[in-house]
């Protein structure tokens, strides 16, 4: 007890303590601060053994240390380390030192020479592996310092040799990440330094010899590491690491096939022998044969990290691409056709039925055994091995380099196509999805068979939702060669239809791209498909089927391009027609001859118009001219509607039409005969402008968040706007408060925001000239002294004056939205529970163009009164199923106090933003920092995408 | 007196001796020529291994392993298509009276397939065997169950007499020692063995035997690709002597499993859409539970409602073997069965005999597996005349048998008491072997580098085949011993000796590079050969121990030369030569008139008559024989005649 008093007093009291005796004075002057040091030295000088000494250190470990005390520290540390005798203080010691060196604001170069000095006494090796550990972690704080990265360099060599492979391999790692890593440099002024240290390179290739199998692979990683810094690898070391692929250790071998790797990306095009004989190839072509070879590999790892790599080998010739998919079957010495052979060829020959007697797989012609390739030397049949590896890791990478290759190589795609359908069938449902995604982005390079089109919708009836809607996603892109495979297609679809109701829209969509994409093959099907008849009438289908509907989908997608086609239509299909129309707007396209439309077809004509509308803006200067709100009113109403029709320009009319109307809002708030007036004579308007300064920071942090492809200019000319809102929210207040000290402050703020903005956006300055803040900016110097009151003045003539600031849109602004699926809000039964425990609501929603939903996208539940809450979803519960698309399926919990009667609560997606995110405010690990948000920053959410309502009835407990 | 041994690996072909079967050796000689066909046992001898069973053919499998004095059997199978005395392995050949007790070390069953282990009874109690047999839990759980079944068969059902009984298969049984995967069991002080995953069934394994630091590596049978319960066969690079590997599919390399297993799931689903039935006559272990994992998963997969019947019987208990041994199956498998056991099946239920005339689709798994008899037989009469149904034959159907006609295609089919039947379903055959094919046995060899190949368990004409490629391929040498026959492979062990610190201390000292673990080095020492133990230790300790008196061994040597100057004068120029051609060796000119190099001594005297012929006398001891030698040599020549002396 009384030993921790006396710790807790010299904590609390360091500066008075008398440091004992041993201490040199210099030293005390180090240890002003109330230092950790001090208790430290103490406490180690009462350790009677190294378990107590060993517990100091490792409580001393847990707290920080401040960067100027840092070095007295590392003194103290070191004195004991060298009067330690045990191993395991010492070793502590050492990466003590290691982790005192990266405190921030820190330079070990202080602390360099006594840590070097500890290497000519130390003994141990694990210390000195540790030590060696130790200089790494300085040597990486300090990249420039060229002198003493070659101190260092010059340690490593020196150990290099040491019998314990843990000194070696902290050597090697040494080497890799601080070797020179430019050419040797000129020797003067460097004489210090051994010329053989300039060649890193050839230093570590020594090593891949070594007997220890951890320094080989330390010894490959830290070549690879001086790859990564930029030194360019020699071409002699292909051969040696060619020989470590055969090594008996995974993980050197998992380290070689990187190094072959990255040997083959960098010499592809040299020409290698091959031994044995005297032909050669290029060096892309022998590593690729040589890592295939790994694909059948005695270790999971390494198969996992050749079939990885296989994907990055875009290079190498078709010849040996193909190889990788190559399968010479033989039974009893025949030749044997391969199931996927046999396929192609019943497709080819008509007859469509397979294997239905014993043995018609029989193998034919005589092998000539020579011939025969038993090893698969080469790439021979690398694929084929690794997707029906034992470890689902191994089938995904594998799947994942086919589409990698395929992605690049037409011919390629094609081949692959019959083992990635394969794959639909495996047991893991990870792969099965990873396969479908990956034919879906080489879809554009394939056209599906018959019997393939018949494999790949058999999965359709998976139960599995996810495996469907990527099916579905599949079809939407798949190109088919006849109208059977139409007709195939259409009715597995409605049978997954009938299977499973709640695929609905996605099988619609699904639909309505395959009848986009093959018009001219969905014509002969029409009348079976509309079940019409020359001479009869046919009874009218249910118009709330969906399969009918699905039908229909197709149809008149395909008749879009086809203007054939509406004339096998039945009147009924044409009453149906303007009701989907209607009602499924997104689904049904428009048709020409009978549905005439004013609005520009093509998007050209729509962009066209965008800019004319734009233009037109642009010539209005100041918005206090007559007729300008009137041309703001008619181009916001006329944007609405351009984004209403024309998809693809949607994010850009929204994102403009938003902006116009802020500055709508703007012009009203400023109307000049209001703001002659005295305050309490228009308490009305000031209400309203309050108003619409508040709706205009909401509407420019939707401007800024919510839309995607923005450049720094459009982000420029928002934050304008905002500051504008804030201008005029400052002035407002000026007018309704009375009396200096509350305005001080906010006009302080004001002004900061006016720096930061300069600082953001220092390059689009010159374009906002007239604006403004241009206008506020020439006044600046003078701003910052002048008192509240001539500072709301200013502001008020100024955002007065200040001419209108034109919108110039980038190429692409795409809107973030998001749909809510599930639930649908149509349900009249509520979700009963008792109060107090939860229930769980599974949510289902779609969302485009949200960038990273991980962090952004949130659930808000809102109960009827008043309180709400925001749930994050789990990152998990996110898919992508396509580019700039995700997809929710989460499960809210609910939970509220007992209701009378069953209530509706509201549930809607956030979109949580925070202007950190764009100002990229430095991190720092230090804990007081690290509290504060950044500055300025502002964060907030919005809502996007229609809330749903949902009946709940919480009911009492019973007892 | 010192012996002189060079200390490297003792390079020492080993015994091809047989210690304990050596006797009966030379009667297999006669046996093989007279009785070839009759037994199916064969010999082979490696590096002292050998023995008796399955060449060159598929049936029963026995083999006997002679490794560094030991010998063990490896599997001891039956043939299933004889049932006279061929159908158990011979084994007179190791004994012909008497128990085998003395002759074996131990024996091994790789995997419960009655070719592998249906001897077993016969062998250790009615020939007699009490030493231990290994086989991986699995196989011991699941062995004694197809015993007693194949039991029932031959005695109860054909009535056979001489054959080993319930009580046998149970005694048998208590002398088993169960094996673990990858851990190394010390059968005795040298014979340690180690177990590796195989797949082909469940708990197959092969077998690491090893003595000393000679091994043999016997696969059993196995599968390189993984199925849907197990995995591929593994074994690490361990490079044994020999590598003695099933060669079933010698000449056939595979299709991918996955179309097959496609095409099965089609067919099958396609049926029952259809409303027919399906059935699927299966053995009870092995394939089954693949094809039940199968169709369940589809079932579950594709929310398909029909039911799907397993006969009950065997197969029940076996179902609960594989619930039990969940490590031994595949990483699927292995890693959902925390929230589900896939054995414990959702769809498949017990068949009941009744149920085979409900109406609607149904699909049904019964044995067995070749339509020959039982309860597969009764329902494909049943369901045979309806076009709509169908019958998958998932494996390969004996001549003769109602399986093997269907699958050639015959319509009509008679059945006892003269009745014909149609077969109006359709009849499917889908291939689900587990054996590796010959890139899978190529690959297995590429994992384990053995020195020698040995194949078994195949044909001799596919054998044939692969064997070359082997030797083409890897350049090691492949043996294909026929049944009885003895192969011999002749190895280098390495022979550990101990060696004194002090010798080896001695040895630093002497400074030179550091030791490298993988270059030889020499050293002189004495090696001592006693109790059983070698030891290598310095010449004074080992005259020391065996209380011998040191005897010094000193070369002399007489060297003419003609020299005109006086002996003191020769001497020195000498000295003056020695010491310009012996840079860096201690060369002195003692006063007593000698020349010292190192310790060899040289005198000059010149004979009273001819005073220009001067005769050196040289002196060396027996260690330094190299430089003595070097030195008259050297001598013999002469001297230069530009010499000064001094």
């Amino acid at each position: 007890m009384a030993a921790h008093l006396k710790k807790r007093v010299y904590e609390e009291f360091s500066k008075v303590v008398q440091l004992p005796q041993e201490e040199a004075p210099a030293k005390k002057l180090r240890l002003t601060k109330p230092s950790k040091s001090a208790a430290l030295h103490i406490d180690l000088c009462k350790a009677s053994n190294p378990t107590d000494a060993l517990q100091y250190l490792l409580h001393f470990a847990r707290s920080s240390v401040e960067a100027e005390s840092v070095e007295g520290v590392v003194r103290i540390l070191l004195e004991h380390y060298y009067k330690e005798q045990d191993n395991s203080v010492r070793l502590k010691i050492a990466s003590l030192i290691g982790l005192l060196s990266k405190t921030q604001n820190f330079n070990p170069e202080s602390i360099l020479d006594d840590t070097l000095n500890t290497f000519n006494t130390e003994k141990s090796h694990q210390v000195l592996a540790q030590l060696l550990d130790t200089l790494l972690v300085i040597g990486t704080q300090l990249p420039e310092s060229l002198i003493v990265r070659h101190r260092l360099i010059e340690v490593a060599y020196k150990h290099l040799s040491d019998t314990y492979f843990g000194v070696r391999n902290k050597c090697l790692q040494l080497l890799g990440c601080l070797g020179n890593v430019d050419t040797p440099l000129n020797k003067d002024g460097q004489g210090l330094v051994p010329a053989v240290i300039g060649d890193a390179q050839s230093l570590i290739s020594d090593y891949f010899a070594d007997q220890d199998p951890r320094v080989r692979t330390a010894a490959i990683k830290a070549m690879l590491q001086l790859h990564e810094r930029g030194l360019k690898i020699q071409q002699t070391i292909y051969d040696q690491a060619c020989q470590l692929l055969c090594d008996d250790y995974e993980q050197v071998r998992s380290a070689a096939v990187q190094m072959v790797w990255v040997l083959s990306q960098l010499y592809p095009e040299s020409i290698v022998p091959i031994p044995s004989s005297n032909e050669q190839v290029r060096l892309v072509d022998d590593s690729f044969g040589k890592i295939s070879h790994m694909v059948s590999d005695g270790s999971w790892v390494v198969r996992v990290q050749a079939a990885k790599t296989l994907g990055n080998m875009l290079q190498v010739s078709p010849h040996f691409l193909e190889q990788t998919l190559d399968k010479k079957l033989m039974s009893d010495l025949r030749r044997k056709r391969t199931a996927h052979e046999r396929a192609k060829e019943l497709y080819a020959s008509g007859e469509f039925s397979s294997g239905r007697k014993w043995a018609d797989d029989a193998p034919k012609e005589k092998v000539d055994t020579s011939a025969v390739n038993l090893i698969a030397s080469g790439a021979c049949g690398a694929f084929v091995h690794g997707l029906e590896d034992e470890m689902y890791e191994v089938r995904i990478a594998a799947v994942d380099a086919l589409s990698a290759l395929a992605q690049s190589s037409a011919s390629f795609a094609e081949k692959c196509l019959d083992f990635l359908v394969d794959m639909f069938n495996d047991e893991i449902e990870e792969v099965r999805l990873q396969s479908i995604h990956v034919l879906r982005q080489i879809s554009t390079n394939i056209t599906l068979r018959e019997d393939q089109l018949d494999t790949v919708l058999a999965v359709l009836e998976d139960s599995s939702r996810d495996i469907r809607e990527a099916l579905h996603e599949l079809l939407c892109f798949t190109n088919v060669s006849t109208k059977e495979c139409i007709q195939l297609a259409l009715l597995e679809l409605l049978k997954n239809l009938t299977k499973y109701p709640t695929d609905r829209n996605s099988v619609w969509k699904c639909l309505k791209f395959l009848g986009c994409r093959h018009p001219t093959l969905v014509l002969p099907l029409v009348p079976e498909l509309l079940s019409t008849h020359p001479y009869f009438h046919t009874p009218e289908p249910d118009m709330d089927d969906p399969a009918y509907i699905a039908v229909l989908v197709l149809v008149f997608n395909a008749a879009q391009s086809c203007p054939t086609m509406t004339a096998l239509f039945s009147d009924h299909t044409f009453r149906h027609y303007t009701y989907l129309r209607d009602s499924l707007s997104h689904l049904v396209p428009p048709l020409r001859p009978w549905y005439i439309d004013h609005i520009p077809q093509t998007p050209e004509s729509a962009q066209l118009f965008l800019q004319q509308s734009l233009s037109r803006i642009s010539t209005i200067h100041n918005l206090q001219d007559p007729g300008a709100q009137d041309l703001l009113n008619f181009t916001i109403r006329d944007l609405q509607r351009l984004g209403e029709l024309q998809t693809e320009l949607a994010g850009a009319a929204d994102f403009s039409a938003t902006y116009l109307r802020c500055q709508l809002l703007l012009t009203k708030a400023l109307q000049e005969k209001l703001w002659t007036m005295a305050v309490p004579l228009c308490l009305k308007h000031n209400a309203m402008a309050t108003a619409a300064a508040k709706q205009m920071l909401e509407e420019t942090y939707k401007l800024e968040f919510l839309y995607s492809g923005l450049e720094n200019r459009q982000v420029a000319t928002i934050h304008h706007v905002r500051l504008q809102a804030k201008a005029l929210q400052l002035v407002l207040t000026a007018r309704t408060r009375r009396g200096v000290e509350p305005l001080i402050s906010v006009c302080e703020k004001f002004l900061q925001e006016v720096e930061s903005f300069q600082r953001l956006f220092v390059v689009e300055l010159p374009h906002l000239q007239e604006s403004f803040v241009g206008k506020l900016l020439d006044l600046s110097p003078k701003l910052s002294a002048c008192k509240p009151g001539e500072l709301v003045k200013i502001l008020q003539t100024t955002l007065r004056q200040s001419g209108f600031l034109n919108l110039q849109l980038p190429k692409q602004v795409q809107r973030a939205s998001a749909t809510i699926i599930e639930p649908t809000g149509e349900s009249d039964n509520p979700l009963r529970f008792t109060s107090g425990l939860v229930v769980a609501l599974d949510i289902d929603a779609t969302l485009e163009h949200v960038q990273d939903p991980h962090n952004t996208v949130k659930v808000q539940v809102l109960y009827p009164d008043g309180q709400y809450h925001v749930i994050q979803p789990k990152p998990g519960d996110f898919r992508s199923p396509g580019p700039h698309r995700h997809r929710l399926i989460t499960q809210v919990y609910l939970s509220h106090s007992a209701w009378t009667e069953a209530c509706q609560i509201e549930v809607r997606l956030l979109l949580a933003y925070s202007s950190s995110r764009l100002c990229k405010a430095v991190w720092s690990d230090s804990s007081t920092e690290g509290l504060q948000p950044a500055e300025g920053a502002t964060e907030g959410t919005i809502p996007f995408g229609k809330p749903v309502k949902v009946f709940i009835m919480p009911k009492p407990a019973r007892r | 007196m010192a012996r002189e041994v060079r200390c490297k690996t003792v390079e020492e072909p080993s015994l091809v001796a047989l210690a304990k079967t050596h006797a009966a050796t030379p009667s297999f000689k006669n046996k093989t020529a007279s009785g070839s066909h009759l037994s199916n046992v064969h010999l082979c001898i490696s590096s002292s291994c050998f023995l008796s069973g399955a060449g060159q053919d598929v049936g029963r499998s026995c083999i006997l392993v002679s490794i560094g004095g030991k010998n063990i059997m490896l599997d001891c199978g039956m043939h299933m298509g004889f049932n006279d005395d061929r159908r158990f392995p011979d084994f007179s050949y190791i004994t012909q009276q008497g128990r085998l007790t003395e002759f074996l070390d131990c024996v091994i069953i790789s995997h419960f397939h009655l070719d592998h282990c249906g001897a077993l009874p016969y062998m250790s109690e009615m020939v007699g065997y009490d030493g231990p047999i290994y086989m991986t839990h699995p196989t011991k759980a699941i062995c004694p169950i197809l015993l007693e079944d194949f039991r029932k068969i031959t005695v109860d059902k054909k009535g056979e007499t001489n054959f080993f009984t319930s009580q046998m298969i149970k005694d048998c049984m208590k002398k088993v020692v169960p094996l673990n995967l990858h851990q190394t069991v010390q059968v005795d002080d040298e014979l340690e063995i180690k177990a590796y995953y195989a797949g082909h069934v469940l708990g197959a394994a092969m077998v690491q035997i090893k003595v000393g630091s000679e091994s043999v590596v016997y696969t059993g049978d196995y599968n390189m690709t993984p199925d849907r319960h197990l995995g591929a066969a593994w074994i690490d690079k361990c490079r044994p002597d020999i590598l003695i590997s099933e060669s079933t599919y010698a000449t056939t390399i595979r299709d991918s499993k996955r179309c097959r297993e496609r095409d099965f799931l089609k067919k099958v689903h396609e049926t029952v859409e259809r409303g027919g039935k399906v059935l699927i006559p299966v053995f009870a272990l092995g394939r089954a539970q693949e094809l039940c994992i199968l169709l369940e998963t589809f079932w579950e997969r594709m929310n398909m409602k029909a039911p799907i019947y397993f006969s009950t019987g065997l197969t029940e208990k076996a179902n609960h073997y594989y619930k039990l041994f969940i490590t031994w199956t595949n990483q699927k498998i292995r890693k959902t069965f925390v929230q589900r056991n896939m054995f414990e099946f959702k769809h498949i239920k017990a068949f009941d005999r009744s149920y085979a005339d409900n109406p609607g689709p149904m699909v049904v798994f019964a044995t067995p597996g070749m339509l020959h008899a039982g309860q597969s037989l009764q329902i494909f009469k049943k369901w045979a005349g309806n076009e709509k149904n169908m019958i998958i034959m998932p494996g390969y159907c004996v001549q003769g048998t109602i399986g093997h006609k269907i699958l050639n295609g015959q319509k009509k089919l008679e059945m006892e008491n003269r009745q014909t039947l149609e077969v109006k379903l359709q009849v499917e055959y889908m291939s689900f072997s587990a054996h590796a094919d010959a890139k899978g046995i190529m690959q297995l060899i590429r994992m384990a580098e053995p020195r020698n190949m040995l194949l078994v368990h195949g044909e001799a004409k596919k054998m044939e085949f692969l064997k070359d490629k082997i030797e083409q391929e890897f350049t090691i040498n492949c043996f294909m011993p026929a049944n009885g026959e003895t192969t011999t492979v002749i190895t280098n062990p390495s022979v550990p000796v101990d060696i004194s610190l002090n010798l080896l201390k001695r040895e630093m000292a002497l400074g030179g590079p550091l030791p490298d673990p993988k270059k030889p080095r020499t050293m002189h020492g004495t090696l001592i050969m006693k109790d059983n133990s070698l030891r290598l230790v310095t010449p004074e300790q080992a005259l020391k121990e065996l209380g011998l008196n040191e005897h010094q061994l000193r070369f002399t040597c007489r060297v003419q030369l003609q020299d005109p100057h006086s002996d003191p004068d020769t001497l020195s120029r000498i000295y003056t030569h020695l010491k310009s051609v012996l840079k860096g060796y201690t060369i002195q000119h003692l006063p007593d008139g000698t020349v010292m190099v190192e310790s060899i001594v040289i005198k000059v005297s010149s004979s009273a008559e001819e005073p220009n012929t001067k005769v050196l006398l040289l002196s060396w001891s027996y260690q330094d024989e190299d430089l003595g030698s070097f030195l008259s040599t050297l001598l013999k020549k002469g001297l230069p005649s530009g010499l000064s002396s001094m």
